[in-house]
């Protein structure tokens, strides 16, 4: 795709950027902004004293490493499910390929309910984990379970259209020059999948930090132990405290826009080295 | 090394892309393979390579048999016609690349390895590119690389698979000219394919036609296209004029032309195809003999090293292709719409059963 | 044909690598996709067909139905409205900022739901920017409808822009200066030239729209008041009646939603496979380079 910076002669620019504009700032620029300017008529001790208490801070702590551990399996299995979906022929493919889209369609409450069955003790996994002293529901841990579901499509769906784009030259070319299998996926295939790879587990990331629905159920919610931080959000309204949901909130939008930020820089230099094409 | 291939076939489901084919590629020879898409020349090439495998049939280096033999361990160098040239890598790792996956024992040291390079890239005339990467280089250098990058390792074989198919045409000249000197100096078997039959016979030392999954004949660059074996061969080396005509006991009418061929004294009177190259149909204001017919000057392209005329007989027999030094053509200072007579010289003649 | 293979050598991972990384590749999905989904439609079905069918007589599951649907019809429309305005002034126009209005289109993805619908309570709600004005005048957005709907737009706008632009873009801008020369308006040459081209882009992109509008729950919990058959969605209804330890009827309505899910992915392959189809075609007829 190319801008040549041209002129614009079609019609209709100003309806359609007047309108957007217009929506955009209704809809999304004034209510976020309404955060930051609650937040900025809270005196400063109190805002630290707040986003630093210590059951905030745990919450951060449960939210951030739940999230890094859901990202980082979908990072190795994601990119496992797209190899073989790209490059393997096996009966059922084009289900299981459609299939990977299910956490962006199914409503996350209902992804809550669904899993917390399945991983108490005594629904259809949580049955052979129970013995093994593994608890998952009401734990932590179920919330890394919700959050990898949330997550998976996002590294399957960046790397498979990189992985289809290979052609199968580079591999033959590599064979002819006398690489083996090993060196081949080592040296020639998996290099240009880690911009994708990155991108996409930063997008998981990014999505699990903030979700609610699906972690709400299987959490156990125990303040200081399995309690998320948008949780604690509305523990807060439900007081209202609109104060200090504001303040923390305010928290979790400059981490968001940081990772925002790095996503499109990673996106960025993806393309540029894309430009090496 | 010397390539033999004996009775290969290779079906695609229904479609035959080789059928029973061999071919003796000997030891420092430069091949051409040539036909239109679907001659399965490059299916051929592949199989040479070990990157197909054959249904039938078998493929021998140096009198071994190589048929099972992983493409790893078969010593050719591949050059493909989009270079495949590693894209994340600079020039340098790509042409260092068979280099340093070799098995630890084999390796090369590191330094022994720069100096390969090197070597290899002042050959290629690249030496100050090492540092770039694949898309910052040209479509002529990338070919040149991935030439550099196939000969790193020594082949004993080179293939080449359309390789200058992907460039636009100056570059496809000055490459062509370049892998022809680069051979000489070199002297491996190499084995390109492509369908331009300007680079076959410019550069090989021999020319492999092949059509539909059969070689329809094999022989040095003058030898295919001087005395093509079939319609075939004549259609697809050049241009061609068709003239038709009868045979009979060694003696060919064709139009107003009457010639001996000795070739077809059996022939009890057959339909005759004859034929011509356009630069063998002599234009004159006279009539010289009387095989030549009468025609009209219908189209005049003058511009280019050779004068192309377009010439519509008289007899109703159809238009005729001419070529005419610019000498010739200025001494006969035609018009448009002028009449000539036109007498076809060096017939090919084939009878009925040879239709295309 | 003899013994050899038939498949090119050396080019894939041997046969019991491949079959061992596949079979680990369907567990992963099997267990976090397939599981969930089939456990929604069991739990659901647990005590019969019959029990399944009766929850949704159930009037507050029926109203929590209405509500979900009146707020995907106002917020979908609307969202259309907005995907189509704004891939049109993105894809075919160049401007400084584009960059920068692209990022703003796909805010939403990046915030918490919760912080989607806690701006909304900032404003609209009693101790909010506008609260004092809305009660004096009777008009109740937050723990009302209205609430709901706004929420819902929020989260639910970017989806048909982010299918739209991409589509736009690849497909340039010559077809509609080509209209334009021939003498199209700017209205017309948008309908007959370029909304057939985006067709399954745009069919697929309100259909997630439709499905997360459906299925919202952190952004709607929030405004919501979460008020029995006034103010409750399904997603709410659900958890409702799963805090409630009703099981069976949480399940039941969930796997309406479920039932959305599936239809949507169905969509999206369909719209998929047409547009990949008619992509081929267009290469075809572009020469047929690729």
């Amino acid at each position: 795709m190319e801008k040549n910076g041209r002129r614009n002669i079609l019609p209709g620019f100003g309806v359609t950027m007047g309108f957007t504009l217009l929506y955009l700032s209704l809809i999304v620029l004034i209510p976020l902004s309404a955060a930051f300017i609650k937040t900025a008529g809270i005196p400063w001790a109190r805002f630290v004293e707040t986003v630093t208490s210590p059951r905030v801070v745990a919450s951060y702590r449960l939210t951030l490493w739940t999230s890094l551990l859901a990202a980082g399996v979908n990072l190795v299995f994601g990119f496992l499910a797209a190899w073989v979906l790209v490059r393997y022929r096996f009966p059922g493919k084009r289900l299981v390929d459609a299939l990977v889209d299910l956490p962006f369609a199914l409503p996350t409450a209902v992804a809550g309910i669904a899993l917390t069955s399945i991983y108490s003790a005594n629904g259809w996994i949580g049955r052979y984990l129970e013995p093994l002293g593994i608890k998952v529901a009401f734990t932590p841990l179920g919330i890394a379970v919700a959050l990898t579901f949330i997550g998976l499509p996002f590294v399957v769906r960046t790397v498979q259209p990189v992985l289809e784009d290979l052609d199968a030259e580079y591999e033959e070319a590599a064979s002819c020059l006398g690489a083996n299998r090993r060196q081949v996926f080592l040296r020639v295939l998996f290099p240009p999948l880690v911009p994708a790879l990155l991108t996409g587990f930063a997008l998981a990331f990014a999505r699990a930090l903030g979700e609610y629905g699906s972690v709400v159920f299987i959490a156990g919610n125990m303040p200081m132990v399995s309690e998320i931080t948008p949780l604690i959000i509305i523990t807060k309204l439900e007081q209202y405290d609109y104060a200090g949901a504001t303040a923390i909130a305010v928290v979790m939008l400059v981490a968001s826009f940081l990772l925002l930020l790095a996503i499109n820089g990673l996106q960025w230099w993806a393309a540029r080295r894309e430009v090496f094409r | 090394m010397s390539i033999e291939i004996r009775g290969v076939t290779r079906k695609f489901g229904d479609f035959a892309a080789l059928s029973n084919v061999s071919l003796t590629v000997p030891r420092g020879e430069l091949v051409a393979l040539l036909g239109p898409s679907g001659s399965g020349k490059t299916t051929l090439l592949r199989i040479i390579a070990g990157l197909e495998t054959c249904d039938a049939g078998s493929v021998h280096f140096n009198g071994e048999e190589a048929t099972d033999r992983d493409v790893r361990d078969r010593g050719v160098g591949f050059v493909f016609q989009h270079y495949a040239l590693f894209r994340h890598m600079t020039v340098f790792d790509n042409v260092a690349f068979g280099l340093s996956v070799r098995p630890r024992r084999n390796r090369p040291g590191k330094a022994a390895i720069r100096d390969r390079v090197r070597e290899l890239l002042r050959l290629v005339q690249l030496e100050s590119v090492g540092d770039r990467y694949p898309a910052q280089l040209s479509g002529g250098q990338r070919q040149r690389i991935a030439l550099a990058r196939a000969l790193a390792v020594e082949p004993e074989v080179l293939l080449l698979d359309e390789p200058f198919g992907a460039l636009d045409a100056r570059v496809r000249k000055e490459l062509r000219g370049w892998l022809r000197r680069l051979h000489d100096e070199m002297r491996i078997t190499s084995v390109f394919v492509t369908h331009d039959q300007e680079e076959a016979l410019e550069v090989a030392d021999r020319v492999v036609v092949m059509n539909e999954g059969r070689i329809e004949q094999v022989g040095s660059p003058d030898e295919v296209y001087e005395r093509p074996a079939n319609p075939f061969v004549y259609n697809f080396l050049g241009h061609v004029n068709i003239f038709h005509g009868r045979v009979h006991a060694g003696r060919g009418t064709i139009g107003s032309l009457v010639v001996d061929l000795p070739d077809h004294a059996a022939a009890n009177d057959a339909h005759a195809v004859a034929y011509v190259r356009p630069h063998d149909i002599e234009v004159t204001r006279e009539q010289i003999d009387s095989g030549a017919t009468r025609a009209v000057v219908r189209h005049l392209h003058t511009a280019g090293p050779v004068v192309r005329l377009e010439l519509e007989r008289q007899d109703g027999g159809g238009v005729v292709e001419a070529e005419l030094s610019r000498e010739k053509y200025s001494e006969l200072h035609l018009e448009l719409g002028e009449h000539v007579f036109i007498t076809p010289r060096n017939l090919r003649v084939f009878l009925e059963d040879y239709a295309i | 044909m003899n013994g050899r293979a038939a498949r090119r050598r050396g080019m894939t991972e041997t046969a019991w690598v491949r079959w061992g990384l596949t079979g680990i590749a369907v567990l992963y999905l099997g267990v976090f996709l397939f599981v969930p989904l089939v456990a929604v439609f069991a739990q659901a079905l647990e005590k019969g067909v019959g029990v399944y069918l009766e929850s949704f007589r159930e009037a507050d599951a029926l109203s929590a139905i209405r509500l979900t649907l009146l707020t995907a019809a106002i917020a979908i429309p609307l969202n259309l409205l907005f995907g189509v305005a704004a891939a049109w002034a993105v894809a075919k126009f160049d401007f400084p900022g584009r960059q920068v209005l692209i990022t703003l289109i796909d805010l939403p993805f990046s915030v918490s739901p919760v912080i989607s619908g806690l701006i909304y309570v900032l404003i609209f709600g009693l101790q909010g920017w506008l609260g004092p004005w809305l009660t004096d005048h009777g008009v109740k957005i937050i723990f009302a409808v209205p609430g709901l709907v706004l929420a819902t737009v929020f989260v639910t706008f970017p989806f048909v822009a982010r299918e739209l632009i991409p589509l736009m873009e690849a497909q340039g801008t010559e077809e509609e200066e080509a209209a334009k020369v021939l003498g199209a308006s700017g209205l017309k040459t948008f309908l007959r030239v370029t909304l057939p081209n985006v067709k399954w882009g745009l069919l697929y992109g309100v259909i997630l729209c439709n499905a997360r509008a459906m299925g919202e729950f952190g952004a709607v919990s929030v405004v919501s008041g979460h008020i029995r058959g006034a103010t409750n969605t399904i997603p709410l209804h659900v958890e409702i009646l799963y805090n409630e330890y009703n099981f069976v009827a949480a399940f039941a309505v969930a796997s309406l939603l479920a039932l959305l899910a599936l239809v949507t992915l169905a969509v999206k392959s369909l719209a998929e496979w047409k547009f990949r189809a008619e992509l081929a075609g267009r290469k075809m007829e572009q020469g047929g380079r690729s």
